[in-house]
């Protein structure tokens, strides 16, 4: 039965193809934070000093909460809900860019990856603000305050580590050098890319690529870090990923497809 | 149906959400807290816009049951809770009540929100035991996504703070 009351928000109506491509590029966002957010956790226990360890557990959940709000936006567009998208697909259906599936590496890697996916989020996010689909412009300015928090902590820790010592150098140079093709991955067009440009939805990806790149990189200078040319890794964004998502996915999934979790 | 005596209407809604607390701020209601953006009463049926503090807290389901446990109790036959991200909430939202009753928790409330927010806006808190604003920030994250940990150099009480969004 219809609702007897107005929306609080004028929706656009989304007619196919449209809804199609909409759903493509919710589909990216919201694999990428769920699996980014997995690999956060990974430190929960483990980080080398107190804070460090509750910042993780704690951007690792704002990054499952973000992905829980992109798959409910996903859900009125028709797909599946938010529980079957994250438990029940299999890598070749995940549309995350490779960057957020390899494993949580070093601190330093841990940082880096971090540190670009949330001004690669930023970026995103402060263009989708100004979205034709007014439920997905309203998400992303919610998204885009609580974010603010990620990037002072990301950009605090590659500052600090970039020229503390010797050793912290190497290891964020290394890190830099590993995940900057894969970051690149992170604005792979995805389907549908050229109707959502045309109906207002987003700016095309290499704009954003171009915007994110003017925020890093003098902030990656000013660390003493060096960035590396190199190819973008595409492929995540179409479902060809690494070895790593399989095994990330067994780890994440293992419970919720036993079959035991419905009635906890 | 109607339970006795009170008729369904946005007023009562509003004062029985009085009851719905967040689990993690058990003192402070949804209503204080500026989380409920309206309430609508058609016949028996009801629908509440509810926002997120941070769109990621682990207590939304529970607020979001007991809301319409709470409104089913006055006699609602439907009850429709519906999460709002425009306009995004903000700490501006809550009522001076709600503030009083963080600082009797240990929980320093935030101050006016900045259109931007930066690290000044965690700068000379003042220490919800003591009141001192020589105080340091210790952690931008804390026990709850909303929550950053706080150190006080005058009373040495590490306390907490509901973080400016």
């Amino acid at each position: 039965m219809a609702s007897p009351f107005p929306k609080p928000n004028e929706t656009v109506a989304l007619p196919d193809p449209l809804r199609e491509a909409v759903g493509q590029l919710l589909l990216a966002m919201a694999d990428d934070e769920v699996l980014l957010g997995h690999r956060d956790s990974e430190w929960v226990g483990h980080a080398p000093i107190l804070e460090a360890d509750i910042a993780m557990a704690s951007i690792a959940q704002d990054e499952i909460g973000h992905a829980v709000l992109w798959y409910s936006l996903l859900q009125e567009l028709g797909w599946p809900d938010p529980d079957r998208m994250a438990y029940f697909r299999d890598p070749p259906e995940f549309r995350n860019a490779t960057l957020v599936e390899l494993p949580k590496g070093d601190w330093a890697f841990t940082i880096i990856r971090q540190f670009l996916f949330d001004f690669a989020e930023k970026v995103r996010l402060e263009a989708l603000m100004a979205s034709a689909w007014t439920p997905l412009a309203a998400a992303a300015a919610k998204v885009r305050r609580e974010e603010t928090y990620h990037l002072m902590h990301s950009r605090a820790w590659v500052l600090r580590l970039g020229d503390a010592t010797e050793e912290s150098h190497r290891r964020m140079q290394a890190a830099l050098e590993q995940a900057w093709p894969h970051a690149l991955g992170l604005f792979e067009p995805t389907p549908g890319e050229i109707l959502r440009v045309e109906a207002g939805i987003q700016p095309p990806e290499a704009e954003l690529r171009a915007r994110w790149e003017a925020e890093v990189r003098p902030i990656l200078e000013a660390a003493s870090l060096r960035i590396p040319e190199a190819e973008p890794v595409y492929g995540g964004r179409l479902g060809r990923h690494t070895e790593h998502l399989a095994a990330l996915l067994a780890d994440f999934q293992g419970v919720a497809r036993s079959g035991l979790g419905e009635t906890w | 149906m109607v339970s006795e005596g009170a008729a369904l209407t946005r007023e009562a809604v509003l004062a029985a959400l009085e009851a719905v607390k967040d689990p993690e701020i058990p003192t402070v209601s949804v209503v204080d807290l500026g989380l409920i953006y309206e309430v609508r009463v058609k016949g028996d049926e009801v629908e509440v816009d509810f926002a997120p503090t941070f769109v990621g807290c682990p207590a939304l389901h529970v607020m979001e049951q007991e809301i319409v446990a709470c409104i089913r109790a006055l006699g609602a036959r439907s009850v429709r809770v519906q999460r709002v991200y425009r306009p995004p909430w903000t700490a501006d939202r809550m009522s001076a009540r709600a503030r009083q009753a963080l600082r009797e928790l240990g929980i320093a409330p935030p101050r006016p929100v900045p259109a931007e927010i930066t690290l000044t806006a965690f700068e000379k808190l003042p220490c919800p035991f003591c009141g001192s604003t020589d105080t340091r920030m210790e952690n931008l994250f804390g026990p709850t996504s909303c929550r950053a940990l706080f150190y006080c150099n005058t009373c040495q009480q590490p306390f907490e703070a509901f973080k400016p969004l």
